[in-house]
């Protein structure tokens, strides 16, 4: 099962702007809402988003639990050179979930 | 001796002033109060005692919301995003949420253009507010107004 979805080019010219769009499985519970007999749902969320770039940090973001479900972020970073991203998602009750993607830059 | 329409009417005060006091006990008064400060609290934590202009920053977000669970988000903020001039970070406040903060973004030159999208969760209509802070050190900022028809949260008591 695929737990995170990432959409990028797979080639760019070099120096070229690139957007990338994320999508992560998550209910993102915001501990907010109750269940029917009134006991409160413990949070469980996506706390951190980062997109490395060949090692690289390019990119992150710090999830509230305002944030829908099923998390979309799209970003764009700048082909640099050819070689992976690195996508990372952390949070709540020791969700960790790494995705790569390679790129190959002309 | 009460006659029936004496009794009927003293039995529907009782009634409302019951209903009343229990919807006190569920709903604090003070929740826009308390939620107003929550949100210049969180303001305050990110911004300091900097002065924030309106401009360059361009938020948008539909203005009229059918589901709060769902709220398509878009961001961007005019810069060169070069090493000497670029953004370093965006954040999303809202103010009718249980909690103020909804995303924060941090980028640098490598981003290439500054901006990012996403999709959030609003309890209520109101204002949505975003921040961005220059490599320079100064802060930017954009509102919107937005319409919600049906809330995020639902449970929560709402104003």
């Amino acid at each position: 099962m695929a737990r995170a979805v990432i959409t990028m080019p797979a080639q760019a010219k070099r120096g070229e702007i690139i957007e990338i769009k994320t999508l992560a499985a998550h209910a993102m519970e915001t501990g907010f809402r109750r269940t029917q007999t009134g006991e409160l749902i413990p949070r469980d969320i996506i706390r951190r988003f980062t997109c490395a770039y060949n090692g690289v940090e390019v990119f992150r973001v710090d999830l509230h639990p305002a944030v829908a479900a099923n998390p979309l972020i799209a970003f764009t970073t700048v082909a640099t050179e050819s070689g992976t991203l690195a996508f990372q998602w952390t949070g709540d009750n020791g969700y960790s979930v790494a995705e790569t993607a390679s790129i190959r830059v002309e | 001796m009460t006659t029936r329409r004496e009794f009927l009417v003293l039995a529907c005060g009782a009634a409302t002033m019951t209903a009343a006091t229990t919807a006190k006990a569920q709903l604090d008064p003070n929740l826009a109060v308390l939620r107003r400060a929550a949100y210049q609290e969180a303001l305050r934590k990110v911004v300091g005692d900097a002065e924030v202009r309106r401009g360059r920053v361009k938020l948008q977000l539909p203005p009229l919301i059918d589901n709060g669970n769902a709220v398509p988000l878009s961001v961007a903020v005019e810069s060169p995003m070069t090493d000497a001039d670029h953004v370093k970070a965006i954040h999303i406040f809202t103010e009718k949420n249980p909690l103020p903060n909804v995303v924060s973004v941090y980028l640098g030159s490598r981003a290439g253009r500054a901006r990012m999208a996403t999709r959030i969760r609003l309890a209520d209509s109101g204002t949505v507010t975003a921040i961005a802070q220059l490599s320079d050190g100064s802060f930017w900022s954009d509102s919107a107004e937005v319409v919600v028809t049906l809330s995020a949260c639902l449970e929560e008591g709402l104003i």
